[in-house]
């Protein structure tokens, strides 16, 4: 059977103005109650009552608008944005563009987790602090950890967590000047670099080797008496699994650093290798990743850390604590490295990924990473007799969940590139895919992660459009240098997103901007 | 295995096994394991995880978890008068229709071609944002106001060259600890007095420690204590005077009525979005941001996402993509002073709904709306024998301390809980020097009925 293309798609256009430029003086999108004869008598001119100097003397130059026009004109915006709902989300590699099932958004629209605050009284939320404790002991399953939090609001604050914790532990055995160095290799996220920078380290980078794995030559001439820890992903972006990764940890151990395990993305190894084994001190989860809870345009997202126990003693506050009869936070805890994040986390989802484990069980789990194995491996071997298409380091073994591609010989072939054959590709009712994390050490990139949500006819749809691509880049270059032709929109001018005189964050700067104005 | 007996999940097409079986033949595998021949054997788990047994049923999954999550008693269920940096407010319905739509829900970091209507969200989000706070520049949604604070006293570090940031000694505590985690190895951190009377900033104090080394001046309005800073023209003066930059922290819920911190001369703003149309899901509704004027020197210290407005070839056509990206940990990596990710762009979508929704009248009314009900609350408690309010002599928006007398506050919040009511957070661990006391907030969708409730509950309860 041959594989479907989307020719005749086009992206919605509905030419939507700023949301500034709607509306008419005197609408109102919402009316909030108010006070009440009984309190109005009582208080009198609030306003009034406000100090001259800060009383606000323009009222914001906000739209006014009728509620019907504020809701079509977002749910015009919404059909604008192609969400991993709307199409077949391989192109966001790393990001395990999986399925979010709807039940799960059922469950955290319920009052009983929207409407509590983050300091009711322990009575009142046991529910989720079940749910919480429930999902805890999960994770230290997946991961051979033994405590977790959930405060983290996205991957990279996990790992800046961690970078946290790894400090307070040098501290805490009065070594803090002395390890002031953090190790990670460049196929890690970017975040493994800046976030240990973030908190104090100097951080040394390492190179993979002429095969693609992180250079074991190049750790051991990295360690020193200096050594604070490691970060490390595995596998790394280009989806090969590092198969001497104890190596590297026993080594950092040795040095007497401490070794962190950058699992943001950990669909392909979910029961079949743990931090635990591979002798990790810590590692963290992204939630909105491998356990499904939505990405939401980019957060609300969760970075679940997970420690060994000699470690908890760091963990931010509060931790989540069972007495054999309720649940409750302990906030007395001497060597916390303190807040990282407000309150508990992103705990709708944390509930979420609970529910998603929870109906998938262990068994389940497993099928998830064997299925998303299996379709990067089929969909590479694919992807690999496309003309042009190369992999990066194709010596190495079996790939993982995700594969670093790249255009470098249709490049070099025709002049089409990795950036335009993105933008050609939207015209089929695909997401722009996501090339790689910077430096780009493999030319030409491009980062596919077809996990166990895409079916083989998913993934036989995806080959043909980027075949299709190749082809045109083959025979008429034109039509790819030229893309989009069926966006939303034409290829905008993007000189003007770096340039000062240009840039415009906001729709006032636009218009002082364009008006000519300093 | 035969398909009746094979394990076909409804959330994985691919778990049929002819399918698997015609994938693994084009491969060239015998199985799946064969796959996994990279990971050595010695880090193999070699047994199935422990975990509960599954419900694979939908329906099954949703009574499990919509049965845990029963036995919350929501602030639906109670009377609610915590805040704190995370307060109830009132969320339109066209809120959550727009935050729950899945083309929002579920996209990621699609660029300007296949999610232009998500680019174009978050530039309306900072565009109304900027109008609320009359600053051109205005951050993508940040983690929190706690991270969005610490990265703004980093930046004041940076643009000076300086390494101390002066801050309130009523800032809000869990931004404090965030701070004083986060800015740790970069600045130190000093304390400035407030008053014991009108609780706010002591200028005295502040002319005294802040000099030459002073990165910035750090300041909250209204302050955590509930209470309206009516001086932030001085402070800024003071800071401006010592070549310091002046940092506010800003609820933007009392923007309605009260005068944008770039008024009387902030230099940074930052803050908490949460109170704009989104829920407090237990502390996961927060969100930050970071604003200020359109300076390129200052531009380049963001370590947030800014989304710019762009041209297209098409006369009046525009687009949007992520602006001066070379700033970013995403291309400096560890040469990075800060760091950007995941953070809560869907909150700030919905918060850009809920500005769009107000308009400069809505919030207006929600502004005098609190003070309105704020006022009567400090009234009828204030008449309560056993305790003291206003502790403080400035003017407060929506947070008010009450320090009672006789009874612990632990004891009073027992009783109250007793009678449905969450009363106002302990403050005993946070700010001794101000004894027993409680913080209390009261917003819009509070009825007189529901303050007068909680005011005769006290007085039962103080009796």
């Amino acid at each position: 059977m041959k594989p479907r293309r989307k020719d005749g798609y086009h992206a919605v256009a509905w030419q939507e103005p700023i949301i500034l430029e709607l509306g008419t003086p005197g609408e109102r999108g919402v009316l909030l109650p108010p006070a009440g004869d009984g309190i109005t008598r009582v208080v009198g001119d609030v306003l009034g009552s406000i100090p001259a100097e800060i009383r606000r003397r323009n009222p914001p130059r906000l739209p006014e608008l009728s509620q019907p026009q504020v809701l079509r004109h977002y749910l015009r915006l919404s059909q604008m944005s192609l969400g991993a709902d709307l199409n077949l989300d391989i192109s966001q590699g790393t990001c395990t563009m999986k399925y979010s099932p709807k039940v799960n958004e059922r469950l955290v629209s319920m009052p009983e987790l929207t409407e509590l605050h983050p300091y009711q009284d322990g009575s009142t939320v046991q529910g989720v602090l079940e749910v919480m404790g429930r999902f805890e002991s999960i994770l230290k399953e997946v991961s051979g950890m033994d405590r977790f939090t959930f405060q983290p609001g996205g991957g990279a604050q996990g790992i800046y967590t961690n970078a946290c914790i790894i400090r307070a532990y040098h501290e805490s055995r009065g070594q803090a000047n002395q390890r002031t160095e953090i190790i990670t290799t460049i196929f890690s996220h970017p975040a493994d670099a800046a976030c240990p920078a973030t908190a104090g380290f100097k951080v040394i980078t390492l190179y993979p080797d002429g095969r693609g794995y992180p250079d074991l030559e190049a750790l051991k001439a990295a360690i020193s008496e200096r050594t604070a820890g490691l970060f490390i992903t595995n596998p790394e972006d280009t989806g090969i699994f590092n198969p001497r990764i104890r190596e590297f940890v026993d080594l950092v151990h040795a040095a007497g650093g401490l070794c962190a395990y950058d699992q943001a993305n950990a669909n392909g190894i979910l029961g079949v290798a743990r931090a635990r084994e591979a002798g990790f001190d810590m590692c963290h989860f992204n939630l909105h990743k491998t356990f499904s809870s939505p990405h939401g345009s980019s957060g609300p997202a969760s970075g679940a850390v997970g420690v060994i126990s000699e470690l908890a003693r760091f963990l931010p506050v509060p931790t989540l604590e069972f007495d054999g009869d309720k649940h409750y936070f302990d906030y007395d805890r001497p060597e916390t490295i303190g807040k990282v994040r407000g309150f508990h986390g992103n705990v709708p989802a944390v509930v979420r990924a609970y529910a998603w484990v929870m109906s998938l069980g262990a068994q389940g789990l497993r099928l998830v990473a064997d299925t998303s194995v299996l379709n990067n491996n089929y969909m590479a071997k694919k992807m690999a007799a496309i003309p042009g298409v190369a992999i990066a380091y194709p010596e190495a073994r079996a790939r993982l969940d995700q594969i670093r591609y790249s255009w470098e010989p249709l490049k070099r072939k025709t002049g089409v590139g990795t950036e335009d054959v993105r933008r050609r590709m939207v015209d089929f009712g695909l997401q722009s895919y996501f090339e790689s994390h910077h430096p780009w050490v493999v030319p030409e990139p491009f980062t596919l992660e077809p996990d166990e949500t895409y079916s083989k006819d998913d993934i036989d749809e995806y080959v043909e459009v980027m075949r299709h691509i190749s082809d045109e880049a083959h025979s008429s270059p034109e039509i790819v240098l030229g893309a989009p032709h069926q966006s939303t929109i034409s290829r905008i001018d993007e000189s003007a997103l770096d340039d000062p005189k240009r840039w415009a964050m906001t729709w006032r700067a636009h218009l002082r901007k364009r008006s000519g104005g300093a | 295995m035969s398909r009746e007996k094979a394990f076909v999940h409804p959330y994985i097409p691919n778990s049929v096994p002819e399918v698997r079986e015609a994938m693994l033949r084009e491969i060239g595998a015998r199985d799946v394991e064969e796959l996994y021949a990279g990971i050595p054997d010695a880090l193999r788990l070699k047994r199935e995880m422990n975990l509960p047994k599954p419900l694979l049923s939908e329906l099954e999954l949703r009574r499990h978890v919509e049965g845990l999550l029963r036995k919350n008693r929501s602030c639906q269920d109670y009377l609610n008068f915590m805040g704190g940096g995370c307060w109830q407010h009132f969320v339109p319905a066209v809120c959550d229709e727009i935050a729950s739509r899945a083309e929002f829900l579920t996209a990621y970091v699609g660029d300007t071609y296949s999610d232009l209507g998500k680019h174009q969200a978050i530039f309306e989000f900072q565009s109304l944002m900027g109008e609320l706070l009359e600053m051109d520049v205005v951050s993508g949604p940040t983690y929190d106001w706690p991270s969005a604070a610490s990265s703004a006293l980093l930046m004041a570090s940076r643009l000076t060259g300086r390494k101390r940031v002066l801050v309130p000694a009523t800032t809000g505590p869990e931004r404090l600890s965030h701070m004083r985690n986060f800015c740790r190895r970069a600045v130190s951190i000093e304390m400035v007095a407030t008053e014991a009377s009108s609780g706010l900033l002591d200028l005295q104090d502040l002319e005294r420690k802040c000099g030459c080394e002073t990165a910035c001046v750090y300041l909250e309005n209204p302050t955590y204590l509930g209470l309206i800073e009516r001086q932030g023209a001085e402070v800024a003066e003071t800071a401006h005077s010592r070549g310091a930059l002046f940092v506010v922290g800003v609820d933007p819920s009392s923007l309605g009525v009260l005068a944008p911190p770039a008024t009387y001369g902030a230099d940074l703003v930052c803050g908490e979005v949460q109170p704009l149309g989104l829920h407090m899901h237990f502390g996961g509704g927060v969100c930050g941001f970071i604003a200020s004027h359109d300076d390129p020197a200052i531009v380049g210290e963001y370590n947030t996402f800014l989304t710019s407005i762009a041209p297209t070839g098409r006369e009046g056509e525009f687009g949007f993509g992520w602006s001066t990206m070379d700033r970013t940990s995403y291309v400096r990596r560890d040469a990075s002073p800060d760091f950007m990710g995941s953070a809560t762009n869907l909150w700030g979508i919905t918060a850009g709904v809920y500005l769009a929704l107000l308009g400069p009248r809505g919030m207006r009314d929600l502004g005098e709306g609190i003070l309105q009900r704020r006022h009567y609350a400090m009234e009828r408690l204030g008449a309560i024998k056993g305790l003291r309010t206003p502790v403080f002599s400035a003017t407060h928006f929506k947070e008010f301390v009450v320090t009672f007398e006789g009874k612990a506050v632990q004891d009073v919040n027992k009783a109250l809980l007793e009678r449905g009511i969450f009363g106002g957070i302990d403050l005993g661990g946070w700010f001794p020097e101000l004894g027993n006391s409680a913080l209390y907030c009261v917003t819009e969708v509070h009825t007189q009925g529901n303050i007068d409730h909680l005011a005769d509950a006290v007085r039962e309860v103080l009796r």
